[in-house]
């Protein structure tokens, strides 16, 4: 007993000496690595411990962001103090909220530079919890030596970009090209399938999963007739394995130059100009093409922010590393070096950032419509939500029941999580 | 869990079982003190790291926590795994983990996996040990040789395998192209037909090394007389293979497999790495960690866990029940 005391002693010791305001801290940060996240982190990280005597370490997440939510839920319910700031994905702030700090009074001076839909999708309640680093709104990619060679335009249509996907695909493969493939997407069953099903089903006109209200609207003709569309593709100008890539792995199919077309967020673009990509100064980049009735193309939301945890032992410099990486600077400097769309309208006119990368100037337009998922309605049951709306498309891409009835089961098994409300 | 039960028991037993005959002489009553005096620490240990989370995993699965408000979690009995919901007019449906669809898949998937994968790995794991235990030359570089698949961690296996299967990349694939068994890239991981069968191509290859190993134990303590007698007697080798050596050395299978079919009950990064998680590979383990760590429902996840371990739990009682199995080590 008597030891066990002056052991808690000494713990107790310990953490008051830890609680010392330090002149430099040590923070971490925690983010997923896709594409160069990591070394433009790393770039931008070196300057903030110049400017500010602060050292800084990147925790390195998976790629998949369904994979990265369910760590970091984890480390804050265990209130980890290990990691200061997370970099966010703009889908998770209703659901983590209560664990982050509210960041409304230390930003309060720079909320109005950024987008106000981005500042919105992070506000839960009243508490500001992540501010914006970078949105993201996907992008066709295609491949213009191949459309030129072809005489081909660039499909508005997703049932044009099925016919030039197949016929360029086809007559390469002839050609003895025969890994080409004509469209490579996300239709691995995780979160990024629902941006790329959102995304067909929006642009046919078939609503968003849950309205804005919390109603259930997904099991409509529309959205079946989209499923079924994109159903056709998967084995025909899509390869069959399509239904396990995510985002890295399309990239990775596209960039060796064995696709005609893409579905990819900006990311991709400076990558895809690298020296050691096959696609270089081959391709450019268009809106998604739209539904044929309804005539609109949809964008999913996607984006990421910085959130600091409520069980950082250091609030205050892990707010000023937010501030520092979320800074105009900050966002000119990840744009022409990654292409990561700013949340700061002005950056979109910079003329820098549009020679560097022509994309970013180009898809101010893009973001301003982009169609965000349903994670505000239906708050912390989103990500189940989610869950069962990419199990149906891959269900049905996999050709495992028709669109109508996944939709159908859909609808039921969403009516069944909400009961009487979205909590 | 298992061990906690097997681990402690016999021991006791066996002391009290050396006891009997004579009187409970101060020498035994010593000697059982200090038995359990050495069992304690382990028991302990035990009861922490295995028995109190099992408790805390059972208490949670009858409660609405999350892990949001875990300290917040109030009692809310059997509703995680049954529940009748009224909607008041006249009309109402169940809920729970009993009635939900998807959780009943990913039991039949684990133990379709489970069963597929073990028979594979004990015929095969039979046929590896039976060759190791023949006399070759260097049969110790083989012996170590077959074991590197054993050594290798299941996460950097399985994603080695996912690579090798990949669809545009794969080794695989370009590999039964050349040789013209198939026409066009199969999709090992994502395709409906053969994912699961790929799962547990890479489980038999991974831990078939494992069931050699338990089975060629069993084999060495074969003694070589009876072959001897048999081989006099002028029996055919494959009866003497059917005669002599499986009765001989069917403790050590049966031991063999109820130690792969549990590890193979709880499956999880195998699946969660080399398969992009769709229904036909989703298992229990899978399940229960997306409900617990993805979702905001940690009781619902805690009420899976604990039917996973119920699961495991039965299955192995009735295999001990149908092999009469004897872990206590005592009639041979």
């Amino acid at each position: 007993m008597i030891r066990l005391s002056t052991l808690a002693a000494c713990a107790g010791l310990g953490a008051l000496l830890a609680a010392q305001p330090a002149i430099s801290a040590e923070l971490s940060i925690a983010l997923g690595s896709i594409g160069k996240d990591v070394e433009e982190m790393r770039t931008q990280l070196s300057k903030f411990t110049e400017e500010t005597g602060h050292t800084v370490k990147i925790v390195e997440m998976p790629a998949s962001t369904t994979d990265q939510f369910g760590q970091y839920r984890l480390w804050l319910a265990a209130q980890n103090a290990d990691i200061d700031v997370y970099r966010t994905d703009v889908i998770w702030a209703p659901q983590l909220a209560a664990n982050l700090v509210d960041l409304s009074e230390a930003m309060a001076d720079r909320v109005d530079q950024h987008l106000p839909s981005v500042i919105q999708s992070q506000t839960v309640d009243g508490k500001l919890v992540a501010f914006p680093m970078y949105t993201d709104a996907p992008a066709l990619y295609y491949r213009t030596d191949l459309l030129e060679k072809y005489g081909k335009e660039v499909p508005t249509t997703w049932e044009e970009l099925a016919a030039t996907a197949k016929e360029i695909q086809d007559a390469e493969r002839e050609a003895g090209n025969s890994q080409m493939n004509g469209f490579v997407f996300q239709g691995a069953p995780y979160e990024g399938l629902t941006c790329d099903g959102l995304e067909w089903v929006a642009s046919h006109g078939g609503g968003t999963i849950v309205d804005e209200n919390g109603e259930i609207t997904i099991n409509n003709e529309k959205a079946a007739a989209a499923l079924e569309k994109a159903k056709g593709w998967v084995g025909s100008i899509a390869p069959s394995g399509v239904l396990s890539y995510k985002e890295e792995e399309s990239r990775g199919v596209w960039q060796t130059g064995n696709a005609v077309f893409m579905r990819n967020w900006p990311y991709a673009y400076p990558l895809g100009n690298g020296d050691d990509s096959a696609v270089k100064g081959k391709f450019d980049v268009a809106p998604l093409p739209a539904g044929a009735e309804s005539g609109e193309s949809a964008a999913c939301l996607g984006g990421w922010n910085l959130a600091v945890s409520q069980y950082s032992e250091d609030q205050e410099a892990a707010i000023e590393l937010v501030r520092f990486l979320t800074s105009e600077q900050s966002q000119k400097e990840r744009a022409i070096m990654t292409a990561r769309l700013p949340t700061i309208a002005a950056l979109y006119d910079d003329p820098e950032v549009a020679e560097a990368q022509p994309i970013v100037a180009e898809w101010d337009t893009v973001v301003e419509s982009a169609v965000p998922r349903p994670s505000a309605p239906t708050k912390s049951q989103y990500n189940e939500v989610s869950k069962e709306f990419w199990t149906a498309v891959n269900e049905t891409l996999a050709g495992r029941g028709t669109a109508a009835d996944n939709l159908d089961q859909l609808e039921n098994r969403l009516r069944r999580l909400k009961r009487s409300g979205w909590e | 869990m298992a061990n906690v039960s097997m681990g402690a028991p016999p021991t006791r037993k066996a002391m009290e079982a050396e006891e009997r005959p004579a009187a409970r002489s101060n020498l035994s009553r010593e000697r059982l003190r200090s038995a359990w005096l050495f069992l304690t620490p382990m028991l302990l240990v035990l009861a922490l790291v295995a028995g109190w989370p099992l408790i805390e995993t059972i208490y949670y699965s009858f409660t609405n926590a999350s892990l949001s408000n875990i300290d917040g979690a109030e009692w809310v009995g059997l509703r995680n795994y049954w529940e009748y919901v009224d909607y008041g007019d006249g009309e109402g449906e169940y809920f729970g983990l009993f009635f939900d669809s998807q959780w009943w898949n990913a039991v039949w998937n684990t133990v379709y996996y489970t069963v597929i994968s073990v028979s594979i790995e004990t015929v095969l794991g039979l046929a590896f040990a039976l060759v190791l235990n023949a006399e070759f030359k260097g049969r110790a570089l083989v012996r170590a040789a077959v074991l590197i698949p054993w050594a290798i961690p299941t996460i950097v296996s399985a994603k080695m395998w996912a690579w090798m299967m990949n669809d545009q990349f794969g080794i695989l694939n370009d590999m039964l192209m050349t040789v013209g068994i198939i026409s066009s890239p199969v999709a090992w991981t994502a395709d409906p037909d053969t994912a699961m069968w790929a799962v547990i191509m890479v489980d038999v290859w991974k831990t078939t090394p494992f069931m050699a190993l338990l089975i060629l134990a069993g084999l060495q303590m074969v003694p070589g007389d009876v072959y001897e007698a048999a081989k006099i007697d002028g029996i055919h080798p494959v009866k003497v293979f059917w005669k002599v050596t499986l009765p001989l050395i069917r403790p050590a299978i049966l031991v063999a497999v109820i130690f792969r079919a549990l590890d193979a009950l709880r499956v999880f990064d195998l699946i969660y790495v080399l398969t992009p998680n769709n229904t036909d590979t989703k298992t229990m383990s899978v399940f229960a960690q997306e409900n617990l760590f993805q979702f905001d429902k940690f009781a619902y996840g805690s009420a899976a866990s604990t039917f996973l371990f119920l699961v495991i739990a039965f299955i192995t009682l009735f295999y001990i029940k149908v092999a009469r199995l004897d872990l206590g080590g005592k009639g041979r």
